[in-house]
This record gives structure tokens, C-alpha cells and sequence, in this order.
């Protein structure tokens, strides 16, 4: 029997993220915590699933063990198929050549068969760095029904802003006539979010050609992209509204955990018509006994502490006396008595110790002088002494 | 390690709670906030190393079924074994089976095809943490037929239960069937390690001599004719045999010293399911209480279990309470000792109270 895929999704997923310093250390971006239960691979799969689209190409090149573990067989993404489903690449040695994905064109070129395999007519290439809820399927629509080659999907960003993306300069019908990757001087507000729907004949088409280009970077914003507008291709914007946020920096990542606070929050978890599916943990109910304002806790908590303004994750114990404000923890946490953690993010499988101190109230840490806006960050498995001390907007990534 | 599989009786005893049994099956259960009562004795299973287990069931048991599934989530989807639901059996009787030995038949094709040298019965009635694999390895050790487990403790209740009286050796000496209540007893808790062709031969006889009774014709006469051994169990047991029993073994989970024992080592599984973290609001008073994923808290909680994705808004204060999955408590409202099934919604100002003993409750779906 003919089988095949209508849209085949590519996440781009082997990024070190090097602004997360510490948080990256030993894991790849995508498989950063956030949200106190979810990884930040969980938004695009479910983006994915939620869709209709049931197969997923995952390339993964730095520090893949946490992310090759986390995402298993898919089964959490309900994306264990027998024919589909979720998959992880990695780079391979081949006959005549043996690479690292040297870019992100190269990355998704050096897995043209797996895409064949599916022989689809659409290609979805997405990142593993964002937190959005997006349904590609109208993405694809638009797609289908502009007739286009490439869809980019963008959204408008403030202005000072823009200069960070890759901009989308656009006609009123939403054709793109020019990309600008990162300008100094931003003609328009509308930033790519890296989510490229392809008209997959097209991008092998434009991959295969990129690959024989000495001087390509083999990157999608500064190569694919801009040579098919250059040879006329039908390139569309579609504008995203909602919520977007790329994580790849320490205060993003910790802002995008604060818009999950309050009962009307800037970015709503608990949407029973798009499940943010995730490898949700094995641990029973909360236990709460201190006093916990503002704040989400995940499973198998056992909470006997003030909590306030903050993201707690999974297995994270608070005993008596110890006060977390504004911090995201990411799980696995001990903070014992008497500690107190202001501003910071504390990676998985830390012990804190009594009355240790680490980082400073928020408006005072602000003022310091750091590579993360004053935010204080201890890196994975690391243990602070009791009393121990880390001063407001340090990395730390060993035992204190 | 000795081969052993499982079976469980998910349709037992569930005249004791009729609340909470009237569209379920007692293993399906809702307990401790995410957990169902057949978690307890199917978890059990799985940490001992049993990688069969067959599901005894009656009726009532569409949210068993949708609970368990295909059993990945207890690690029991496999080719070789795993989960196999055993669905009433009825030939020759038009009835669904009234008793253990009668039920018992109906998994006897299961126990037949089977390859392992033991068989651990267990209900799924009951909150505790056992590693089988004990009971069996002194099963064998005493050279047991039968090995019975036993929970020392006062009985409340003579309906449907045993006792028995032991020499040194854990010899089970004497048998009684509803004895009077009263007085700490060796209370046999319906959990029984046999070597499977010793359990298929007797379930056979007892069936060709018109027996009705596993226990009164098969155990207790038993007593002289077999070599029957007791095994005593010594950890946090709570056999859910009333709505009063139910709350307090929900309300042990308050408890360190019983939430580290039952939740601590190893897992207790259940089914997964997708719920956001919890939710504080700024206004939220939390005290001694489990809260679970989904849950969004804006007035006060003491003393409660809430399950997942249960609401309590402004203004409303809930104390030692259950509340299961989805329950939606309004603004202002004011609940004391409530047992609240499933998808209950209870409206703005409502003020709802039990006690202790008698805990109010609120049928599955209601409307207040």
C-alpha cells in the first residue's frame, strides 16, 4: 500500500543556547524545564499533535541525553505510530562523509530521506526554543490556499526590538518581498518566529542546491530564504497573534515562567482544548502546609514553607522557615529550613542548605551589575552549604 | 526468583461503600487525590516483579476499563503478559458469580494458560504497600498450600471477613469466618499466595462439590486438611469498607509518617494525565492539605484532599473535605467534613457540613 504524509514537521532542536550558561551546561535548550512540570520541547510537540500533524523529525546535536530520554517513543505526545510518529535524528556518519549539522538549512538537508520516507507535499520546520500555542494546521491552510512556496510565520514586535529577529518586510497582500536577518535599521515591526511551512518539492529543491554552495552558511534566514525570493519564489507572511516567547536568555526564560502566575495569566497552561501534553511524573498531589500565594506547584511537592510569586516544580521539598520569592525551581529541589531565595532560578536536583542565602529582593538585585538582569541562577545537581551565600545575578554551577 | 502472576478482584466488596460504587467497580475507586483503589494492589504487583495479572471483574467496570487501558502506564502492555482483563464469565449459571470461588472459576482459562509457578490473589479494596515477593519467598520457605496475609488490628465490622489464630511457626491454626467484632485480631486481608496447580485443583474440586464459599467450605475446613501459613503484614493498611473508612484513610495522606510510607520508594502507578500545575492565587490560604495538578485556589483549603483540577474561589473556605477530580466550589461557600464524587459543582454562598463520623456526600455530577 501507498503511504504517505501530507506535512511533515522538523524541530530543530540541537541548539546549545548558550545564554542559558549553567541551565545548558549538560543539556540541550529544548530540554530545559519550564512551567514547573513541562520541558520546552513539550510546546512544539503539542503544537504538533494538537494540529493534526502526527510526524515529527527531532534533530538533536548538542548534549542530546536528557532530550533523546525525555522524548522516548512519543507516547506522551500521543506520538507513537506505526507509521509516523515522533523521531530522533541525530547527525550520522555516512560512506563518503561524516558531520555535525553545520547549520539549520544542513541540518534538516542531511535528513532529506527521512522526509522522503513520508513523501510529503508540506514541510513544517520549527524551533525548540519557544513557548507559544499555535495551530500549524491553519498555518498550512493559508499556505495551501496563497498557492505559496514558503510561509513564514511572524508576528509584530515592539520596535526597538526588532533589530534581535529576522524582519519581514511585507506587501499589503502579505507577500514578502525582502528578509532582513537581524537589521540594524528595521524597515517593519514583523519579526519571522523560525516557523517555516514549505512546499516540500521546493525546499529539496532550494536544500539540495544550498548543500553544493561553498559559500553558503547553510542557514534558512540568511541562505534558503533569501534565495528564493531572489529567484522569485511566492513567499508569504502569516501573522501570528497570542502568545510567543523565545526563552533563549536567562530573564526571558524567567519572565515567560511569570506570565504563568495569576488567575487571568499572560500565558494559560490549564486549556483543556489545547492540552499542553508532557512526560508528567510519576509523583502524588502537593503537600501544602505553609503559605503559598501567587504561585504553581506541581506534583509531589512537600511544602511547609512560604512560597510567593513563583513556579515550583516537580518533587521540590520547602521545609519550615525557608521563604521562595520570584524564583523558578525547576524540580527536584531540597530548600531547606530558614534558607532564603529571592529573584533566581534554581535548576533541577539542587540541595540547598539551612539559612543559606542566595540572590537579593528583586528591586535591589535589579541594580546589580550581571550577565542575567540580577537574577541569580544555580546550575544542576549542585548543593549550597548550610548558611552558604550566592550573591544577586551570579551562575553558579558548583557546590557553594 | 519464583515465577508468579497476579490476579486481582476488582469487583469485591463493593456493597460496603455504596456511594461510592453505584457506577463503578470498587478498584475504581478515586483515593488520595490522583489514585484509584486498584492502583494500590496493581502497583503492589508490578514492584514485586509480576509482569501477569489478571483483572477480575463484574460489573459496572467501563471507568476500570478506562483507568487502566491497555496497562502501559503500570508498565503491564506487553506481548508476552502484562494486563488481561477478565471480563464476567458466564456459562452453564445465567448469573453474574456471587462469590470469590465462583469468580474465581471464571479466571480459571487465564490461570490454566499461564506458565508461572505461583499465583498472588489480591483485592482492590485496600490502601497498603507489600512486596509480594516476601510472602512468597516464606511461602516456600514453610512449604505452604496456602499462605494467607493478615493485618493485626480491632475489628469494627464482621461482615464478610476472616480471622485466624496462628501457632509459632505462623501456623494458621483455627479459621473464622464473620467472627463478632471487637478485640485486636489476625485480620486476614484477602490477599493469598498458592502454587497455581494447588489453587486450579481446588477451585476445580470445590466447584464439582457444589461449594458456594471460598472461604467457609474451601479455607476453613482447610485448616486440618492443607498446610495453611500466615504472613504478617505490618505496615499502613486501611481497608475501604465504609464511607467513614474512606475518609479517614484519605485523611491519613496528612499524615508524614503514612504519605512517606505509601508514597516514598517506590511508586505507587497510576493512570497519567496531562493537567497543568497547580494553582495559587494571591488570595489563597493552603494549610495541611494535598492539593493536586489542575487545581486552581483562591479561598482557604485546611485539612482537605483535593483531586485534580478542583476549583475554589473567592471568599470560600473548605475544611477537611474531599473533593474529587473537577469539583467546582463557588465564591463564599463554606464546607466542613464533605465527600464530594466527581464533576460536582457547588454554587456561590452554599454552606455544607458533616461530621466526622457521617461525612456529607455529594453524588458524582450534582448540581448544589
Amino acid at each position: 500500500m501507498l503511504r504517505k504524509k501530507e506535512c511533515v514537521a522538523m524541530l530543530l532542536a540541537g541548539g546549545q543556547g548558550s545564554r542559558l550558561y549553567a541551565l545548558t551546561s549538560n543539556i540541550a535548550k529544548p530540554a530545559v524545564s519550564f512551567g514547573s512540570k513541562y520541558r520546552i520541547i513539550d510546546f512544539p510537540l503539542s503544537n504538533c499533535i494538537n494540529s493534526g500533524i502526527d510526524t515529527v523529525g527531532v534533530l538533536t546535536q548538542y548534549q542530546p541525553l536528557v532530550l533523546n530520554e525525555y522524548v522516548g517513543n512519543g507516547q506522551p505526545w500521543d506520538l507513537d505510530r506505526t507509521f509516523g510518529g515522533v523521531h530522533i535524528l541525530s547527525p550520522y556518519e555516512a560512506k563518503t562523509d561524516t558531520s555535525w549539522y553545520k547549520g539549520t538549512a544542513n541540518a534538516i538537508y542531511q535528513n532529506i530521506r527521512f522526509m522522503k520516507m513520508y513523501d510529503p507535499e508540506y514541510v513544517l520546520i520549527l524551533s525548540g526554543d519557544h513557548i507559544y500555542k499555535m495551530d500549524y494546521d491553519k498555518m498550512l491552510s493559508a499556505h495551501k490556499a496563497a498557492g505559496a512556496d514558503c510561509t513564514i510565520a511572524c508576528m509584530q514586535v515592539p520596535m526597538k526590538e526588532a533589530s534581535r529577529f529576522g524582519i519581514l518586510n511585507t506587501n499589503p497582500d502579505g507577500t514578502i518581498y525582502e528578509f532582513e536577518e537581524k537589521p540594524k535599521q528595521p524597515k517593519s515591526d514583523l519579526a519571522s518566529m523560525g516557523i517555516y511551512v514549505f512546499t516540500a518539492s521546493k525546499l529539496f529543491k532550494y536544500l539540495e542546491e544550498d548543500d553544493k554552495d561553498p559559500n553558503s552558511e547553510k542557514d534558512f534566514g540568511k541562505n534558503i530564504l533569501p534565495k528564493m525570493l531572489a529567484a522569485g519564489e511566492k513567499m508569504y507572511s502569516y501573522r501570528f497573534e497570542g502568545y510567543w516567547k523565545d526563552v533563549g536568555t536567562i530573564s526571558s526564560l524567567w519572565e515567560a515562567n511569570m506570565d504563568l502566575l495569576g488567575v487571568t495569566p499572560n500565558f494559560e497552561l490549564a486549556d483543556k482544548d489545547r492540552v499542553i501534553h508532557s512526560r508528567s511524573p510519576l509523583a502524588p498531589p502537593a503537600y501544602v502546609e505553609g503559605e503559598v500565594i501567587n504561585s504553581i506547584v506541581a506534583t509531589g511537592g512537600e511544602i511547609e514553607g512560604k512560597v510567593v510569586n513563583s513556579v515550583v516544580g516537580t518533587n521540590c521539598t520547602i521545609e519550615k522557615g525557608a521563604e521562595v520569592v520570584d524564583c523558578v525551581l525547576m524540580g527536584n529541589i531540597t530548600v531547606k529550613a530558614g534558607a532564603k531565595l529571592n529573584y533566581a532560578i534554581i535548576d533541577e536536583d539542587v540541595v540547598i542548605g539551612e539559612n543559606a542565602v542566595i540572590g537579593a529582593e528583586k528591586a535591589e538585585a535589579e541594580k546589580v551589575e550581571s550577565k542575567t538582569s540580577g537574577i541569580t541562577v544555580l546550575g544542576r545537581g549542585i548543593t549550597v552549604s548550610k548558611n552558604g551565600k550566592v550573591p544577586a545575578g551570579e551562575i553558579v554551577d558548583k557546590n557553594v | 526468583m519464583a515465577t508468579t502472576v497476579g490476579v486481582i478482584f476488582s469487583s469485591i466488596n463493593e456493597q460496603d461503600i455504596p456511594e461510592l460504587t453505584k457506577m463503578r467497580s470498587t478498584g475504581s475507586v478515586p483515593y488520595g487525590g490522583r489514585y484509584r483503589l486498584v492502583d494500590f494492589a496493581l502497583s503492589n504487583m508490578v514492584n514485586s516483579g509480576i509482569t501477569t495479572v489478571g483483572m477480575v471483574t463484574k460489573n459496572n467496570y467501563q471507568s476500570l476499563m478506562d483507568h487502566l487501558g491497555t496497562g502501559k502506564y503500570w508498565d503491564l502492555a506487553r506481548k508476552e503478559g502484562g494486563l488481561i482483563l477478565l471480563p464476567p464469565y458466564s456459562g452453564e449459571s445465567e448469573t453474574l458469580y456471587k462469590n470469590r470461588l465462583e469468580a474465581l472459576k471464571g479466571a480459571t482459562a487465564f490461570l490454566k494458560k499461564a506458565k508461572e509457578d505461583f499465583v498472588v490473589l489480591a483485592d482492590s479494596d485496600a490502601v497498603y504497600k507489600l512486596d509480594y515477593s516476601k510472602v512468597i519467598d516464606a511461602h516456600i520457605k514453610n512449604n505452604a498450600d496456602i499462605t494467607m496475609v493478615y493485618h493485626e488490628h480491632e475489628l469494627t465490622k464482621s461482615h464478610y471477613y476472616m480471622t485466624f489464630e496462628t501457632d509459632k511457626n505462623d501456623k494458621i491454626t483455627d479459621i473464622q469466618i464473620n467472627p463478632t467484632p471487637g478485640g485486636i485480631k489476625k485480620n486476614y486481608i484477602n490477599v493469598m499466595v498458592a502454587r497455581r496447580s494447588f489453587l486450579l485443583r481446588l477451585v476445580q474440586d470445590g466447584i464439582q462439590h457444589g461449594y458456594t464459599s471460598f472461604g467457609k467450605d474451601i479455607l476453613s475446613p482447610g485448616v486440618k486438611t492443607y498446610n495453611l501459613y500466615a504472613y504478617k503484614f505490618d505496615g499502613y493498611y486501611a481497608n475501604i469498607n465504609s464511607l467513614n473508612a474512606y475518609f479517614n484513610a484519605n485523611m491519613d495522606l496528612l499524615k508524614k509518617d503514612v504519605r512517606q510510607e505509601i508514597y516514598g520508594e517506590r511508586d505507587i502507578y497510576t493512570k497519567v494525565n496531562d493537567s497543568a500545575p497547580a494553582k495559587f492565587a494571591p488570595s489563597a490560604i493552603v494549610k495541611n492539605s494535598l492539593i493536586s495538578d489542575g487545581c486552581l485556589i483562591e479561598g482557604t483549603v485546611e485539612n482537605c484532599v483535593l483531586f485534580r483540577g478542583v476549583k475554589i474561589g473567592k471568599g470560600s473556605v473548605v475544611k477537611n473535605c474531599i473533593l474529587m477530580t473537577d469539583n467546582i466550589v463557588g465564591e463564599n461557600c463554606n464546607l466542613a467534613y464533605v465527600v464530594s464524587d466527581k464533576n460536582a459543582v457547588i454554587r456561590d454562598n452554599r454552606v455544607l457540613a458533616g461530621c466526622e463520623i457521617q461525612p456529607y456526600f455529594i453524588n458524582k455530577g450534582s448540581l448544589i
